[in-house]
């Protein structure tokens, strides 16, 4: 239902009136405003920490809405997001995704703390690092599985309490427009409570940085199967070499036990 | 090796503490129609071939089994059995010794705190009117006990010409309730399909609210959708665009006041398909509610989860934030309001749960009676009262308690456990075995199917009734004609207790003063 050219076009709004930052609440609406009017392509110049920017937008794939984001975005970007595509060019804030539904996340730089918070489906591409606590609490159900690449380092607690989904941080840096490896892709307390999904890591992790009830898991053939296409999009996405990412071997982390509390519990009367 | 020592330990438990309860039969009256064995969901009864026996360990004492023997044969009463008497280490002390020493667990219990702490209700008495202002007669005249949930602008703004009177204002978004009362967050997984649809089915009727509880809101349910307030928990189960725009009001939960400061933990074996599908987990799967939510570490955080769930509806919702009723609740309830809430509820330590420490559930926390005085008292001083609606929750156990909270400063209450009761739970205090004889508490559809539906509603109903009809009496003596004008009209108390602290604490007199 593509006829007219409008809806192809890109329709730019300006973050900013006067050099001042216009409000959270006035950029959302004018986006709202902006897909009413059947303009699905939206570009945003000269944001600056606003937050909640696409905050529960729905879209399907047939009829999809895209929103490009110059500058940085502010917290809960695509918070509650069901469909859409964003694609931050920067670096974003806190909660990247938070208890997003659907859609895709790129953001051509780093990422803050608690991406990817309890999100249910959905993938979010970070190109640099991540904060602490990303993928928190991820989940999965039936045919949503949400996945989350981290392109550089995340900080502690990375896929804390995480309970599905696909968690994968690679340990890549940019020098001088080329790729090169870090020492490690996380930090201690990996996994800390997780109980359903998996935790891919590029390189190595050391036993002691494993979190309550995280395990490394043989890698195997399957992995491999899981792993390829969200690294081929990753490396689209990106434009980063594919075969340079695959030279290193994967640690794979799983849950050591789906029920990590059952036993913890007395339930007899008193 | 293991094995053999954890046997061991499970015999010995079995030794060392007599069964609570027993059940008596009158083997005069019992005609073996083995009803009692049928409805047992504990495993206590059994029939070997010649009699009804019972293994009294196994029994929680629901009186599923009594109440419905035709014969009227069974009865279940407290062990009698004493350990030698001592005050300090009494049976209840020695039995979680006993329990603890023997497992190694976490105490789990259900429903509200079970200790005798006294109920600073009980020592407040209501005023009324004599000789110098009149009293109202509810039956035949108007008292108003209508509620407006949600954000209230300090002034109206209208603007005059010579002819009419305009009042171009934006409103908050604001709903109405038909009394100061409303049914509590119970999520579907804590109680059963048929409890959740009774209290649905009853919300409506009645004109209020019902909390959906964390679990997310079964798909059957959207049809009430304009009578449920839908929680939003840490683990932000069930939480999708569909839920978010269709219920009537967001509740964030910050905690519960059985569980204070806890999460929620669903354990895998309770995720049936049905609360797989609500909840959105894979069936079978732990669901786990991490104990803080993580966007949330300050009153900023909470003012951005506030603002991204207002942003989402576009501002037609009104947004609430449950806390439980803790040490510094005053300070904590005006961040809320300044972190643009438009309704708070607090739960005190009295509250009921599904499933809980016990540890937690019996000794953390404040009573509600001083938690909501104190919030309303502070945001009077700051000039923001008007900015929220303050349910009360955490063991408003009958008319009374709600009349008095109203008045010692909430604007209504929320009630959990009197709704439960009147759909025939018995506070045998299981819910967390899942195993609930009545079908409120559990999953498994035997049990279920178990409790009917429109009776159910319809007593939750009559209960709601009953208790609008008392504040009428109660608010007609007084000779106030509007439970609004009750609110925080601690005039209206007089204190009859023996701690005059108390008192100085509530704001209000001691009887003679």
């Amino acid at each position: 239902m593509l006829e007219s050219k409008a809806i192809l076009d890109w329709n730019t709004i300006s973050a900013k009136r006067n050099s001042t930052p216009i409000s959270y609440k006035e950029l959302n609406a004018s986006i709202r405003t902006s897909i009413k009017n059947n303009q699905r392509r939206i570009k945003l110049m000269e944001v600056l920490g606003q937050r909640f920017i696409g905050a529960g937008l729905e879209c399907t794939e047939k009829d999809p809405i895209e929103i490009e984001i110059n500058g940085i975005p502010g917290n809960d970007l695509g918070i509650f997001m069901d469909g859409p595509t964003i694609t931050v060019k920067g670096n974003a804030e806190d909660q990247v995704g938070n208890t997003m539904n659907n859609g895709t996340i790129i953001i051509e730089g780093d990422c803050r703390d608690v991406a990817g918070l309890s999100m249910r489906g959905g993938k979010i591409f970070v190109e640099g690092n991540g904060g602490y606590r990303i993928g928190i609490h991820m989940k999965e159900y039936q045919s949503q599985i949400p996945i989350l690449v981290l392109g550089g380092a995340g900080k502690e607690f990375f896929g804390e309490y995480m309970a599905g989904g696909i968690l994968l941080a690679l340990g890549l840096k940019f020098k001088n427009s080329h790729v090169v490896n870090l020492e490690r892709a996380v930090s201690p307390n990996l996994g800390s409570g997780i109980h359903g999904g998996k935790i891919y890591i590029r390189g190595d992790v050391p036993d002691s940085y494993l979190g309550v009830g995280a395990m490394k898991t043989r890698f195997s053939e399957e992995d491999i199967k899981i792993l390829l296409p969200i690294i081929s999009e990753f490396s689209k996405n990106f434009k980063i070499d594919e075969d340079f990412i695959l030279e290193k071997a994967f640690t794979k982390i799983t849950p050591g036990s789906h029920r990590p509390f059952a036993g913890y519990y007395t339930a007899k009367p008193i | 090796m293991r094995e053999v020592i954890a046997m061991a330990v499970e015999s010995n438990i079995r030794h060392n503490i007599p069964p609570k309860f027993f059940v008596q039969f009158n083997r005069e009256r019992c005609i073996l129609c083995k009803r009692c064995t049928i409805n047992c969901s504990y495993g206590a009864l059994s029939f070997n071939g010649e009699r009804i026996i019972a293994d009294n360990y196994q029994c929680v004492m629901c009186l599923r089994c009594a109440l419905m023997c035709p014969q009227a044969a069974i009865k279940i009463e407290v062990n009698s059995f004493q350990y030698a008497p001592h005050y300090n280490y009494d049976d209840r002390i020695r039995r979680i010794i006993y329990e603890q020493s023997g497992s190694g667990g976490v105490l789990l219990a259900s429903s509200g705190c079970d200790l005798p702490y006294h109920h600073i209700f009980d020592d407040l008495l209501i005023d009324a009117c004599q000789v110098t202002n009149p009293s109202i007669d509810p039956l035949r005249e108007p008292i108003e006990t209508r509620v407006f949930v949600g954000q209230k602008l300090p002034q109206l703004t209208p603007e005059m010409d010579s002819r009419d009177v305009t009042l171009e204002m934006e409103f908050p978004p604001n709903l109405e309730i038909q009394e100061p009362l409303i049914v509590g967050h119970m999520s579907i997984g804590s109680i059963s399909y048929n409890a959740c649809l009774s209290i649905y089915k009853a919300a409506q009727e009645i004109g209020t609210l019902a909390g959906s509880g964390e679990g997310g809101l079964h798909k059957d349910f959207y049809k009430y959708k304009n009578y449920i307030i839908g929680e939003i928990a840490s683990g932000r189960f069930g939480v999708d665009m569909k839920y978010i725009k269709g219920v009537a009001a967001i509740e964030i939960k910050i905690g519960q006041g059985a569980k204070p400061g806890h999460g929620g933990h669903l354990p895998g074996e309770k995720v049936t398909k049905m609360i797989s599908e609500t909840r959105m987990i894979p069936q079978g799967s732990d669901a786990l509610s991490p104990y803080p939510h993580h966007d949330i570490y300050s009153i900023e955080d909470l003012a951005q989860l506030i603002g991204a769930l207002k942003e989402t509806t576009e501002y037609q919702v009104p947004v609430g934030v449950k806390i439980a009723a803790v040490h510094n609740v005053a300070p904590i309830a005006s961040g809320i309001v300044r972190a643009g809430a438009d309704f708070i509820t607090i739960d005190g330590f009295r509250g009921g749960t599904g499933a809980a420490p016990r540890i937690v559930r019996d000794h953390v926390g404040i009573p509600i009676e001083v938690a909501i005085t104190a919030v309303d008292q502070r945001l009077r001083e700051e000039q923001i009262r008007q900015n929220v609606t303050i349910f009360a929750g955490g063991s408003i156990r009958y008319s009374a308690d709600l009349i008095k909270i109203i008045a010692l400063g909430a604007d209504a209450a929320e009630v959990c456990t009197p709704v439960l009761i009147a759909m025939g739970c018995t506070v045998c205090q299981s819910c967390h075995r899942g195993l609930c004889a009545w079908g409120i508490a559990t999953q498994r559809a035997d049990l279920v199917q178990r409790l009917d539906v429109n009776l159910a509603s319809k007593r939750i109903m009559n209960l709601f009734k009953s208790w609008n009809e008392e504040l009428r009496e109660i608010l007609g003596a007084m000779g106030i004609d509007s439970v609004e004008s009750l609110r925080g009209n601690k005039d209206r108390l007089r204190y009859v207790g023996a701690n005059p602290k108390i008192a100085e604490v509530l704001g209000v007199k001691h009887a003679g003063e």
